[in-house]
């Protein structure tokens, strides 16, 4: 067990965990943050992204040591009121159904926006790809990214 | 024209009207502590009092409504759609509705199980009855408090009027008085025609706590002094425990401890839900997942065989020679097949293939349990909550009423959740631990101890005179654990000369529903074999299939069709003309199917393209028949869900067995669909006619492979059989 200060959602957390505890167990065990999803817990499904300094990454398979400073946002803290233009977008297109991978859905979209704030398909296809959803809501997903782009562009 | 009900038939299960106490019930009911909290907006307006009404609803004194969903919610948005109902019979502001998840409560509720597509169709009139029965009341108190007969008032939004004297009175403010109304005796129910709810797009009640990540799921359960199970079961189907080697997982920090449970004990009256493959398993029980986890993988297991080890190619082979032979009984037989056959011109002899596939919930199984010496309370996600108490009685030797059991939102069911023996097990293990415990399998777990879809085979025949008359239909279907066929549907009836035969066969692998059954195979072999009788004929796919659907309606052969032959008819046509079906268009290669299952019927037709050599469906048509759609928006996601899940598993998915072990135990070897391979647009058309609404979760999976599989064949020449139809290759992560 070891002592780890995080920063998440802008909000220090202090964790006494083993080293090699996957942020995604970190999350959800310790700091009670259930919107972070276990999947698969070998970065195949995405259901778990976070983002690390600003990039995606798979938090079933990142351990808490590797964090260090690096600012964490999760679903949780990805806005303040549930109004990011992605998740506005994600309620007019209606998107969820059994809504288990969404989160991981927004948050791997959101960085994809980040970068690249007006995607083409097929940059859509590409980056969302490591995103799977079983209730298959993809063109949906592909739509509200879409909206989304609009309205931040 | 409305509906005239009687309440008596529904009376006793579900219509609990409270006592009034003192100007009405106040039911210490928390907004905050329940299972959808409601916006900001809601908040502000929570009222200071609730009244309940009936099992399915409680209004505020500010006129706030909360209204109970009974049935399990896996995606199929039922959450939404069933309240839907109720607010509309009752006549209220859909934007003052608070919808909660009903626990399992059978003397309220009936039918509380997520299967077969039924929870709006055997809900429906249940539901509009406790509605209206709750209206019928609001307007009889108003009634007696303006001392005016009940003829001469109505409701509209939460609101009665007496227009006579200019009276109204919001159902919050009448409430107190309505929960002393004795129960009517009948009720009126409104015209589908002035439906104000029912047909309109309304959002996923959960859709902000999804896309916010707030607690929903089994997994995200958490309770005071929680324990984290995990289990590890044999890697073979046929397998068993032989020892266990747990010292060093036992030292690991933060284990309490491992052992070994029984799930079902030996001569247990079982449930048609207790199916598992594996009774006895070990678990280790910790204070967090990773500590678990990391124990469970440091456990040093032998098995040992204790039954038949088989291969994907031991059953593909059984299945292929239980088709060389006729069963002992047909399961039906028309005219006189055995002539038309002997006297063909022409014989038309296809054999179709899929293999065995894993669910694969997103969320993978897990269940929290709270086992004492006089009580059992389990939350979770579970479809079928009814049959896992019975189970639980068993197990736990408990009487009913002190087992409960709370349905969480599931992350994916697709059959999967029917299956509760990883709730059970979360109860034993509970017990065992004398503590509050949460099951968690892992997706390797999960993968690899399904109730999978069985593999299935069939061979189709058509006997066709020397005009290319279809004069004989065969299909003879086999199975693991049952055949795939169901011999009264299409095209049966539409046939004098019918034969349908089946045949199973037994397995160590735990098999069951898995979205669609046998459908979700069948449908792809009948509907490209029907292609390829089509084309022999010289007949256009269309007009082929709809010269089958008139005979079928001018001259029905045989009792016990299960289909309308006019509202099948009735989704092609208008598929048919949707999609402009006939123009041509160069690189663009077009297939079409029709399927008719949990009452609803289907058609599709699809446009494939050729790209890098890999096919891709660039556009999907859908015309769908069934009946009054509730939620047309939520309607269209679940049309749109089945089409991508039912591609995606004929196109790319397969679970196969190396003596007895599931040779695919996480995404890197199953192969599911991804968003790179979903259609480009999918474009979904319901049939308007105002009956009474049937299955939405799963009628568009069963055919569109039939659509994928034919326009392949015209993009390249080649019909394929064998599903998956394009075998796993690489998969990126």
């Amino acid at each position: 067990m070891a002592i780890f200060n995080l920063n998440i959602n802008g909000k220090k957390q202090q964790v006494d965990v083993a080293p090699d505890t996957p942020l995604l167990w970190v999350l959800r065990d310790h700091l009670q943050m259930v919107g972070t999803k276990y999947g698969c817990g070998i970065a195949q499904c995405g259901a778990c992204t976070v983002h690390l300094d600003g990039t995606a990454m798979r938090s079933c398979s990142l351990p808490v040591s590797a964090v260090k400073d690096m600012p964490v946002t999760t679903i949780e803290g990805l806005s303040e009121k549930g109004d990011h233009p992605l998740q506005l977008a994600w309620i007019e297109h209606d998107v969820p159904q059994c809504g288990y991978c969404q989160a991981g859905q927004i948050m791997n979209a959101a960085a994809l926006l980040k970068d690249n704030p007006t995607p083409s398909d097929s940059d859509i296809d590409s980056v969302m790809n490591g995103n799977i959803c079983r209730c298959g809501t993809y063109t949906r997903i592909k739509a509200a990214i879409k909206t989304a782009s609009s309205k931040m562009s | 024209m409305s509906t005239i009900i009687k309440t008596k038939y529904n009376r006793r299960s579900f219509l609990k009207v409270s006592t009034a106490a003192g100007g009405g019930m106040v039911l210490g009911f928390s907004w905050l502590a329940s299972c959808t909290s409601p916006t900001p907006e809601q908040i502000i307006s929570m009222p200071k009092e609730w009244f309940d009404i009936n099992a399915f609803l409680k209004i505020g004194d500010n006129g706030i409504v909360t209204i109970l969903s009974p049935n399990p919610e896996i995606g199929q948005n039922v959450k939404t759609a069933m309240p839907m109902i109720v607010a509309e019979e009752l006549d209220v502001d859909w934007n003052k509705v608070v919808v909660e998840q009903a626990g399992l409560d059978t003397g309220k509720y009936q039918r509380q199980l997520a299967g077969g597509s039924q929870s709006i169709r055997q809900g429906w009139q249940g539901l509009r009855m406790a509605g209206a029965t709750a209206r019928r009341m609001l307007v009889e108190a108003a009634a007696k408090q303006w001392s005016v007969p009940m003829a001469e008032l109505r409701t509209e939004a939460g609101t009665i009027y007496h227009d006579g004297s200019g009276q109204s009175i919001g159902y919050g403010e009448i409430a107190s008085a309505a929960a002393g109304i004795q129960v009517p005796e009948e009720v009126e129910l409104k015209d589908p025609k002035n439906f104000k709810i029912i047909g309109t797009d309304r959002k996923n009640v959960d859709g902000h706590k999804i896309i916010t990540g707030q607690p929903l799921f089994g997994l995200d359960v958490q309770r005071e002094g929680m324990l984290i199970a995990m289990i590890e079961h044999p890697p073979a189907f046929g397998q068993k425990i032989k020892s266990i080697d747990d010292a060093a997982a036992k030292a690991m920090p933060g284990i309490k401890d491992v052992f070994t449970i029984t799930t079902y004990p030996e001569g247990m009256e079982k449930q048609w839900s207790d199916v598992n493959a594996f009774n006895e398993l070990v678990v280790v029980v910790g204070n967090s997942t990773w500590e678990v986890l990391k124990a469970k993988r440091a456990l040093k297991i032998e098995w040992e065989a204790d039954d038949k080890l088989e291969s994907t190619a031991d059953y593909e082979a059984s299945l292929a020679k239980a088709l060389e032979k006729a069963p002992e009984e047909a399961a039906r037989k028309d005219g006189n097949p055995e002539k038309a056959f002997r006297d063909a011109e022409k014989i038309i002899e296809r054999t179709y293939s899929a293999p065995f596939l894993a669910h694969n919930t997103m969320e993978p199984m897990n269940f929290f349990a709270h086992v004492t010496a006089d009580k059992a309370e389990l939350e979770g996600p579970i479809q079928t909550p009814e049959y896992l108490r019975k189970s639980l009685i068993e197990v736990l030797g408990l009487p009913e009423e002190k087992i409960s059991i709370m349905m969480t939102r599931m992350g994916g069911g697709f059959g999967r959740r029917l299956y509760g023996h990883f709730a059970v097990e979360a109860a034993v293990i509970s017990k065992k631990v004398n503590a509050p415990v949460k099951l968690i399998y892992t997706r390797e777990d999960d993968m690899t101890q399904g109730t999978y879809r069985p593999a299935y085979r069939v061979t189709y025949r058509a006997a066709l005179d020397k005009d290319n008359n279809l004069t004989g239909f065969h299909v003879r279907g086999a199975g693991v654990h049952g055949s795939p066929v169901f011999a009264n549907r299409y095209p049966a009836g539409a046939i004098d000369n019918y034969l349908a035969e089946n045949h199973g066969r037994d397995s160590n692998i735990s098999t069951g529903a898995w979205r669609a059954p046998r459908s979700n195979f069948i449908a792809c072999a009948e509907q490209s074999f029907i292609d390829e009788v089509a084309e022999a004929v010289g007949q256009d796919p269309i007009a082929f299939r709809l010269s089958l659907f008139d005979k079928a309606m001018a001259k029905p052969v045989g009792e016990n069709n299960d289909y309308d032959a006019e509202r099948y008819a009735g989704v092609l046509k208008l598929v048919r003309d949707k999609s402009g079906w006939g123009k041509e268009t160069p690189g663009v290669y077009r297939g079409v199917t029709a399927y008719f299952c949990h009452n609803s019927y289907v058609a599709q037709i699809v446009d494939v393209v050729m790209k890098d050599n890999q096919p891709k469906v660039q556009k999907v048509w859908c015309a769908v028949d069934c009946g009054i759609v509730v939620n047309p928006a939520s309607a269209l996601n679940q049309i749109e869900g089945g089409i991508i899940d039912g591609i995606g598993h004929a196109m790319y998915s397969a679970m196969t067995f190396k003596d007895g072990k599931p040779e695919q135990n996480n995404f890197h070897n199953y192969r599911l669909i991804r968003h790179r391979e979903a259609p480009v647009e999918i474009e979904t058309f319901f049939v308007d006619n105002g009956i009474d609404p049937t299955g939405l979760g799963e009628p568009s999976l069963p055919p569109i492979a039939a659509a994928v599989a034919n326009a392949l064949y015209r993009a390249t020449g080649e019909r394929v059989y064998d599903q998956p139809f394009i075998q796993n290759k690489q998969i990126l992560g």
